[in-house]
């Protein structure tokens, strides 16, 4: 397959990307293309203009701070599954990122990108809904934050409109601990269902694949019995589809949000 | 600033020879390698990122080739399957390839054994798992992987 006709622009700061998607409203940031390239060589998203991220460094960094970790949006899977830092502040970011796909998606792939495809099976909108992160969206009129609960709108819809970038994810300090699970087509496949879960007395615990977004479910505690009661009080609708029929994913979501708030509570 | 373009002159260096090629912003590096350089050992499977057929090193990276546009590889080193040997002068690998039929049809190798060669550049002594894991991004329909992995840790036993 092709790519339809397409323009190519490599800026070298933020400002300059900007300013390239400003002048051109079918222009697309262009991350690890682990998803965009093939979309469009599909053709389901057509663009005129690809500004290519990969020479922005700034974009790049893991940093700690007194918060936390500030990770930006062009970090791939395999540098955040291997960053000293992610292992002090948040392992989870690292755990979940070496379960993603395989080892060449994992040194393309970007955190940025698994966040603004806002795919509903991808592994990190539930995990930094449940670490409650807050995402940085630059634009013309300058910088605003989001929290990640409000950042997924919609399948392939986020918060970061036309004109606008991912400039930065910063995760707040662990103050408890963190958990996923996941049931996955083959060994680190696509997920039909995930759960990432964040406790510190209670228990934060995201669910994906069960609806456009990721569904946060706030729990007093993290025992088992109080998990399921969350998770069936969410009424949750999920999709049926090949893999999983609704009433299949309603099930393996009470399982795998009782792992994750399991592994959360137990590393708290 | 970098101003928009539709297509470009880029160099690459390619198993150490150097290749300046204009390329249109919309070409795919695996058919740039393929059709444009001639390389036809790295392959295209399923063209969607899913089989690993296309699998090179560019920059010390394995990656799969029909997931990067020939444009953003401008000034990179990039490693195919006909760096690794030539005829009486094998790679390890793909002596130890033959040796344990780790291929039938031969249609996944080149990018089975650039996702090996990556993963002996970083892990000279991987375990039986760590191969597992470094090669599940490629897909073979013939071998059921068992002589695949054999060949591999083969290859690590006899060391560079």
């Amino acid at each position: 397959m092709l790519l339809a006709s397409v323009e190519y622009a490599r800026p070298r700061s933020v400002d300059e990307a900007l300013s390239l998607l400003a002048a051109n409203p079918n222009g697309r940031a262009l991350a690890g293309g682990q998803t965009l390239v093939n979309v469009l060589k599909a053709r389901i998203a057509a663009a005129e203009l690809l500004v290519d991220l990969n020479d922005i460094s700034e974009l790049r960094e893991i940093r700690e701070t007194d918060e936390g970790l500030e990770v930006g949006p062009m970090v791939t899977y395999t540098q955040l599954a291997r960053a000293e830092e992610v292992h002090r502040g948040r392992p989870i970011l690292g755990e979940v990122a070496a379960q993603i796909a395989d080892v060449q998606v994992r040194n393309r792939g970007t955190v940025g990108g698994n966040v603004c495809s806002s795919d509903p099976t991808n592994h990190l909108p539930p995990v930094l809904v449940a670490l409650g992160a807050t995402m940085k969206v630059a634009g013309a009129s300058g910088t605003r934050t989001v929290p990640a609960e409000e950042f997924f709108l919609g399948v392939y819809m986020t918060a970061v409109g036309s004109g606008e970038l991912l400039t930065g994810i910063s995760i707040p300090r662990r103050e408890g601990g963190d958990g996923f699970a996941s049931v996955t087509i083959g060994v680190d496949g696509t997920c039909i269902v995930n759960a990432a879960a964040s406790a510190n007395g209670g228990v934060r615990v995201a669910l994906g694949c069960v609806s456009a977004t990721p569904v946060l479910v706030e729990v007093a505690s993290a025992d088992e019995e109080s998990v399921r009661a969350a998770v069936g009080a969410a009424e949750l609708d999920p999709p049926s589809d090949i893999h999983a029929p609704a009433e299949y994913r309603r099930q393996l979501a009470r399982v795998v949000a009782t792992r994750a708030a399991r592994q959360a509570s137990e590393a708290a | 600033m970098s101003e928009p373009v539709a297509q470009k002159t880029i160099g690459v260096t390619v198993n150490g020879t150097t290749y300046e090629r204009e390329v249109e912003a919309r070409r795919l590096l695996v058919h740039f390698i393929r059709d444009d350089l001639d390389l036809t050992g790295t392959h295209v499977g399923c063209d969607t990122g899913n089989c690993g057929a296309c699998s090179v090193i560019v920059d010390g990276t394995l990656l799969k080739s029909c997931m990067m546009l020939a444009i953003q590889a401008d000034g990179a080193l990039i490693e195919t399957v006909e760096g690794l040997g030539a005829d009486g002068d094998l790679h390890r690998l793909q002596e130890t390839f033959g040796e344990h039929h780790a291929l039938q049809c031969g249609y996944c190798t080149p990018g089975m054994l650039m996702s090996a060669k990556a993963l002996l550049d970083e892990n000279p002594e991987p375990t039986e798992r760590e191969i597992r894991r470094a090669i599940q991004g490629n897909i073979c329909r013939c071998t059921g992987y068992v002589n695949i992995v054999e060949a591999i840790a083969a290859a690590a036993e006899a060391g560079t």
